[in-house]
């Protein structure tokens, strides 16, 4: 399963590259043309001479992980957090170290010694464990500035619920590569972007080199219906479909577009919801203020538990964001971008 | 008061009494094109909502190589509310569009694009320190959640509901951060004849939640040189909370630096000698907060040469931000007589 193979794929921020090629296995048949430009963006064209709006379409392939950054004489490494990642899920999780994806352990002093056990242990603190005995041996596998991701198999669970890691923003990877299967009347830009998680900077020279008229973002996005959160606070809601964002830190959608959404939606039954919450940002953020301005919108995936080794998402938003998007497309293809 | 002045009046009042927060310029940006359109060549809007207005050089004055391509940015857009979620009992929450401060919401009457008016309220306070943007709400006084959703959908935005008033020389309303700035550049547009250069007058987008506008707006016009037209803050106050040596009614303030832009010495040099060469009084601005769109325009493309004419405002950000003015009108004097001659 497509999905399944994404999430498990290892691709921390700056590092990438088994994502694309995966990527690029999937999209090859469907497209025109494609080149990984300088930064490690993989972009993707259908139709580039076909008359009508040039529409981009994002979704990062990059992950919050971790870079080894010291080597310690009993052959424990030290390591810093790539992207942001909460310091209470890191102790006892496993994790793959190094290009060759080596097995470890996120560790630190167990509970039984530690008097303030009851705080935080800080990442700074903690420590992943290869199993190597000292220094020399870790470093046949391993150097500082090699990077690590989660160890987390896909899995099918519950009622129609998928579990796994990196669903922000493989999820957003997947929609897209299902997307471009599909035939469109105008000309359609793919960007599975870089360096999301770092500061939205995969997106910023995408979003330059495609020059797009209009812009959308594929992303997995926060989750909060749980108990001890009130229903304001609640990002979005899983089974409530897809998220259409109003605002967030980084991009205020024009109204005209995220309402080309919601009549796409409407029209078609799909269940939709607004994201309720404005804090966090994507790719939008960059692409909409790229060379002279690009009107830009998000959709996402409702995705409990992000940025951790375990997320949960549900089979059927995942469906329906699809076929939002794809209604969105069809509905450009028959009338163009109609303000 | 002087004929020019009481047209700035009256443009000042509709300007600010005209709904657009971030994002949702679109009746502030449809009255000023109405406005502007005798004054400009050429009038065009760029994707992301910027309103371009483009006057071609005009008579005699200065040398030929004095022309330059000059863009002066005023932003429409004022800070809000979005609306995030309704309850079942019809109570909106939001959150700030823009720098809001819980402080100043509580009582406040608001308005959504559809002309719905609400009120803030706050849930339950242990003490002061409680009082959060979460803790707070907007009441439109329906009766259900049904009914309140029929009139505010999630991603309306509302803005502060009042009316211009006049407090002696002085004048008080919402959204005087930017609709003040925008009613000079006007001003000035009407009032400018001869200038040797090719001027944009730029009123952008976005200017609150991150200098967005100005920012692809100056990509797309390509300037040699960009002047903002903003608020400061000033100084003037009993205890102000930022020590800033400007004050109300002496005169436009020339951009030092906040924390998006140090003013570059050819624009702060430009404005100094217009305003000495006219007679027109001034102060020098150091800001030590804050940003303004010179510092998106700034570093546009291969860089810009950009700085800013700011008017003296108490209480920014707030449903009564006062200006003087005194203040408006020597800031209209002095971006005419920059605009007719000379940059450096």
């Amino acid at each position: 399963m497509l999905l399944a193979r994404l999430s498990e794929a290892l691709g921390v921020s700056g590092d990438e590259g088994a994502v694309r090629e995966l990527v690029l296995e999937q999209v090859r048949p469907y497209v025109d043309a494609y080149r990984i430009d300088g930064m490690g963006n993989l972009l993707v064209v259908k139709g580039g001479n076909k008359r009508g709006p040039r529409v981009m379409l994002a979704a990062h392939m990059d992950e919050v992980g971790f870079m080894i950054t010291k080597i310690e004489k009993n052959g424990l490494l030290r390591f810093a957090k790539v992207g942001g990642i909460d310091d209470r899920i890191l102790i006892g999780k496993r994790v793959r170290v190094g290009p060759d994806g080596v097995p470890g352990v996120i560790g630190g002093k167990p509970v039984h010694l530690d008097r303030k056990a009851r705080s935080v242990t800080r990442a700074d603190d903690l420590v992943i464990d290869i199993g190597a005995g000292s220094k020399e041996e870790a470093e046949k596998v391993v150097r500082p500035g090699h990077y690590a991701g989660f160890d987390t198999a896909f899995g099918e669970f519950g009622q129609g619920c998928w579990k796994g890691k990196a669903f922000d923003d493989r999820a957003g990877c997947a929609l897209l590569i299902e997307i471009l299967r599909g035939e469109y009347d105008f000309p359609l830009y793919g960007a599975f972007t870089v360096q999301e998680e770092v500061g939205l900077r995969g997106a910023a020279v995408a979003a330059y080199a495609l020059e797009p008229d209009v812009a959308l973002v594929l992303e997995g996005t926060t989750c909060a219906d749980i108990p001890g959160t009130e229903p304001h606070g609640q990002s979005t809601r899983l089974g409530h479909g897809p998220a259409i964002t109003a605002m967030d830190r980084t991009v205020i959608p024009p109204r005209w577009l995220t309402d080309l959404l919601v009549w796409a939606a409407e029209r078609r039954n799909i269940p939709y919801q607004w994201k309720r919450t404005t804090f966090g940002g994507t790719d939008a953020g960059r692409i909409h203020i790229s060379r002279a301005g690009v009107p830009t919108a998000v959709v996402s995936v409702p995705c409990r538990y992000i940025h951790s080794p375990c997320a949960v998402m549900s089979r059927a938003d995942f469906e329906a964001a699809r076929d939002l998007v794809r209604g969105f497309l069809q509905d450009v293809s028959e009338g163009g971008l109609r303000r | 008061m002087s004929e020019g002045r009481s047209t700035l009046l009256e443009r000042l009042r509709r300007l600010t009494e005209t709904y657009g927060p971030s994002g949702r310029e679109d009746a502030v940006r449809a009255l000023i094109e109405e406005e502007i359109r005798p004054f400009a060549d050429e009038v065009r809007v760029d994707a992301l909502g910027n309103l371009i207005a483009r006057r071609a050089p005009r008579g005699a004055a200065g040398a030929a190589g004095a022309s330059r391509r000059v863009l002066v940015a005023a932003h429409m857009d004022e800070i809000g509310l979005i609306a995030t979620h309704i309850d079942d009992n019809g109570f909106i929450r939001f959150d700030p569009v823009g720098g809001q401060d819980a402080k100043v919401l509580v009582g406040q009457r608001v308005r959504f694009e559809n002309g719905v008016i609400g009120i803030i309220g706050h849930e339950k306070l242990e003490d002061a320190k409680d009082l959060k943007l979460a803790k707070l709400f907007i009441d439109i006084g329906a009766r259900s959640g049904a009914e309140a959703r029929e009139r505010v959908r999630v991603g309306d935005m509302a803005v502060f509901h009042r009316p211009l008033e006049r407090a002696g020389d002085r004048l008080i309303a919402k959204a005087m951060d930017d609709r003040s700035g925008c009613a000079v550049v006007i001003e000035a547009m009407s009032r400018l004849e001869s200038s040797p250069h090719e001027i944009f007058f730029v009123f952008t987008v976005q200017e609150e939640v991150g200098l967005r506008g100005a920012r692809t707006a100056a990509y797309g016009v390509e300037p040699d040189v960009a002047v903002a037209v903003d608020i400061t803050l000033a100084g003037d106050t009993p205890e102000p909370a930022h020590r800033v040596d400007v004050k109300l009614g002496k005169g436009p303030a020339i951009k030092i630096k906040d924390l998006s832009v140090i003013s570059h010495p050819l624009v702060r040099d430009w404005m100094t000698r217009a305003a000495e060469g006219h007679g027109i009084p001034y102060q020098y601005e150091v800001l030590p907060i804050g940003g303004n769109d010179a510092g998106a325009m700034q570093v546009a493309r291969a860089g810009v040469p950009s700085g800013t004419l700011s008017i003296p405002c108490r209480y920014a950000h707030t449903p009564v931000e006062m200006v003087d003015a005194g203040d408006l009108e020597n800031a209209v004097r002095l971006l005419v007589a920059m605009l007719e001659g000379p940059i450096g």
